[in-house]
C-alpha cells in the first residue's frame, strides 16, 4: 500500500534519513524501531509532507504522494498521530475531534464515528466539553488517536503513542491499536517500546541513524539477538 | 458639567471605543494565527476610507454601493498583502516578518501620498449620517448612535463565525499549532487569507465610519489610531478578541472623558493611550484577558 524508496532527508547539513527503503503492505501492522535521533519521526514526517524530502519517493497505491502538501496527502487517507499528541489544548475534547474530521463533509458519518471514538474511549465522553489541554497524559494520548480515526484513515501512522504513559495504559493503547487494525486499517507505528510494538506487529524495521539495518517478521526481531542487545535489554 | 453633555459624551466614547475596537480586533486576530503585529493594519483603515470616497465622488456610486464595494476591496487588499509581504517570510525568522511589515506600512502610506494627493480630502455629506438626533437635551450626531450598532452587529456574527463554523474551528486550530492544524487537513494558507480578509474587512468597515464621523482624509489618517487600536489589542490581551474588544473600549472611554473632564489636559489626548498601555503591562503583562502562554518564537 505505501511504499518508500531511497528516502532521504537533510536538516541543514545533518542527514537525518540515508537512503531508507521499506514498504507497508494493506490491512498490516508494521512498525519502524529504533533509538532516539535514529530518524523514526523524520521518516513519518515527510510521508506526511511535513518534512521536504532531498531525494527518493514515496508512493500510496502505486500514486507518489511526494509532491502533494500535507493537507491532500490527509485527505488520501495517510493519517499521522503525532509525537507528543500535539492536540490543540485550548479547544474541547468534542472541538479535537471535529477538527479530526475536518476533510469530512458525511455528517452523519462523522457524528456515527464520534460516538464509535467515545464507545472506544468511554473517558473521552466524560470530558467532552472540557479543554483538551486539562486532560491527563493518558487521556490526551486517547484523544490523540481518536482524532486520527475521525478521518476514516486508510493508512494510521502513529508517533511514539506510548511516550510518557503508565504501563496499564500503554498496554490499552495498544490493544486499541489491534482493535483499530482488525477493523481494517492499516498501522505504521513508530515505538521506543520495541518490545511491545514487535509483538503486535506483524512486520518490524530498525533504524539506526538513519539507515534500515535489520527487517523482519515481529516476532523474529524479537527473538533476534542484535535486537535484545540493542533494544531490549540483554538477558531478557 | 451638566447631564446633557455627559451623555453626549458617552455617546461620542461608544462609537470612538466602537471603531477602535474594529480595528483592534484586526491585530489581534493576525497576531492570533501568525503571532505577527500587521503594522501595515491602520494603513489598510485608511484604504477603507480612501475607497470609499473615491467610489462616492469619481465613480459617482450611491452610498451604500460605494461601501460595500470599499470594504469587499478592503479585504481583497488585506489578503494581497498577506500573499505579497507576509507569506514568503512565513519561515523566515519573526523579525524579517516584522520589518516587512513595517515597510509594507510605509509604503502604502507613501504611495497613497502619491496617487491620493497629500492634501486632505473632505467626504461629502451623506444627511443620513449627518443629522443631528435629539434625544431630550442631549444632540448627537446620528453616525455616533450608528457606529456602536453596527458595531455590535458585526461583533456577534464575527463571534458566531469563529466559535460556531467549521472556518472559525480551522482558525483556531491554526492560531495553536500551525502544523497539528495541517494534520487534519486544514488548508493553513487559506485559513491565513481568511484571517487578514476578515481582519481587514473589519478595518474598512472602520475606515468608512471614521470617516463619516470625522469627515477628513488624509494618506497618513490610519497611523495614531493604528497605534492606539494597536495598544487597545495588547493591553485586552493580545490574540484574543473579546480582549480587543474591551481594550478599544477602554481607550475610547478614557480619550473622550479625559478629554471633558480636564479640558485642559486636551493636549496629551493622545498619550494617555501610551501611558495605559505602560500601566496595563506593569500591572498584568499578557493584557487585561490575556492568558498567560508561552511565546512561539
Amino acid at each position: 500500500m505505501l511504499r518508500i524508496e531511497d528516502l532521504s532527508v537533510h536538516y541543514g547539513g545533518i542527514h537525518a534519513l540515508q537512503g531508507v527503503s521499506f514498504e507497508v503492505p494493506e490491512g498490516k501492522i508494521v512498525t519502524l524501531i529504533g533509538a532516539n535521533g535514529a530518524g523514526k519521526s523524520t521518516t513519518l514526517n515527510s510521508i506526511v509532507g511535513l518534512v521536504k524530502p532531498s531525494s527518493g519517493t514515496i508512493t500510496l497505491d502505486g500514486v507518489p504522494i511526494g509532491p502533494l502538501g500535507t493537507k491532500d496527502i490527509v485527505r488520501k487517507g495517510v493519517v499521522l498521530a503525532p509525537e507528543g499528541r500535539r492536540i490543540f489544548p485550548n479547544l474541547t475534547t468534542e472541538e479535537n475531534l471535529a477538527l479530526g474530521a475536518f476533510a469530512r463533509n458525511d455528517k452523519d458519518g462523522v457524528e456515527a464515528d464520534k460516538r464509535k471514538a467515545y464507545k472506544l474511549f468511554p473517558r473521552l465522553e466524560e470530558r467532552q466539553k472540557q479543554k483538551a489541554g486539562t486532560l491527563s497524559g493518558g487521556e490526551q494520548q486517547m484523544l490523540a488517536v481518536a482524532r486520527a480515526l475521525m478521518s476514516r484513515p486508510k493508512l494510521l501512522m502513529m508517533d511514539e503513542p506510548s511516550l510518557g504513559l503508565a504501563p496499564l495504559i500503554v498496554k490499552m493503547i495498544f490493544d486499541i491499536i489491534r482493535t483499530i487494525n482488525a477493523e481494517g486499517t492499516t498501522i505504521l507505528l513508530v515505538e521506543q517500546n520495541a518490545k511491545a510494538a514487535l509483538e503486535i506487529a506483524d512486520y518490524g524495521y530498525v533504524l539506526e541513524t538513519g539507515r534500515i539495518t535489520l527487517s523482519g517478521p515481529g516476532k523474529e526481531l524479537l527473538a533476534d539477538d542484535r535486537v535484545q542487545r540493542a533494544y531490549l535489554g540483554e538477558g531478557i | 458639567m451638566d447631564i446633557a453633555t455627559f451623555f453626549q459624551q458617552v455617546a461620542n466614547a461608544l462609537s470612538l471605543g466602537s471603531l477602535y475596537a474594529l480595528i483592534a480586533i484586526g491585530y489581534t486576530m493576525v497576531y492570533g494565527i501568525l503571532r505577527l503585529i500587521n503594522f501595515a493594519h491602520g494603513d489598510v483603515f485608511m484604504l477603507g476610507a480612501y475607497f470609499a470616497f473615491y467610489a462616492v465622488t469619481a465613480l459617482a456610486m450611491p452610498w451604500g454601493i460605494a461601501f460595500i464595494v470599499a470594504i469587499g476591496l478592503t479585504g481583497l487588499f488585506g489578503i494581497g498583502l498577506e500573499r505579497v509581504a507576509y507569506r514568503p517570510l512565513r519561515d523566515s525568522p519573526k523579525i524579517s516578518i516584522m520589518i516587512s511589515a513595517i515597510g509594507a506600512s510605509f509604503l502604502i502610506e507613501n504611495v497613497g501620498i502619491v496617487l491620493f494627493g497629500g492634501r486632505p480630502k473632505s467626504f461629502p455629506s451623506i444627511p443620513l449620517f449627518d443629522t443631528v438626533i435629539h434625544l431630550g437635551s442631549v444632540s448627537v450626531l446620528s453616525v455616533s448612535l450608528f457606529i456602536p450598532v453596527v458595531t455590535a452587529a458585526i461583533l456577534a456574527a464575527l463571534l458566531w463565525m469563529v466559535n460556531g463554523t467549521k472556518t472559525g474551528l480551522a482558525m483556531r486550530a491554526v492560531s495553536t499549532d500551525l502544523d497539528a492544524a495541517r494534520l487534519m487537513a486544514i488548508d493553513v494558507n487559506k485559513t491565513i487569507s481568511m484571517t487578514f480578509g476578515i481582519g481587514s474587512i473589519l478595518a474598512g468597515i472602520g475606515g468608512i465610519m471614521w470617516t463619516m464621523k470625522y469627515p477628513q482624509l488624509n494618506p497618513l489618517m490610519g497611523f495614531m489610531p493604528g497605534l492606539k487600536c494597536f495598544i487597545a489589542a495588547v493591553i485586552g490581551g493580545i490574540g484574543n478578541i473579546q480582549g480587543a474588544v474591551l481594550g478599544g473600549f477602554l481607550l475610547g472611554f478614557i480619550e473622550i472623558m479625559i478629554v471633558a473632564f480636564l479640558p485642559e489636559l486636551t493636549g496629551y489626548r493622545d498619550a494617555f493611550a501610551f501611558v495605559l498601555l505602560i500601566a496595563v503591562l506593569l500591572a498584568k503583562p499578557s493584557g487585561l484577558l490575556g492568558k498567560n502562554q508561552t511565546v512561539k518564537v
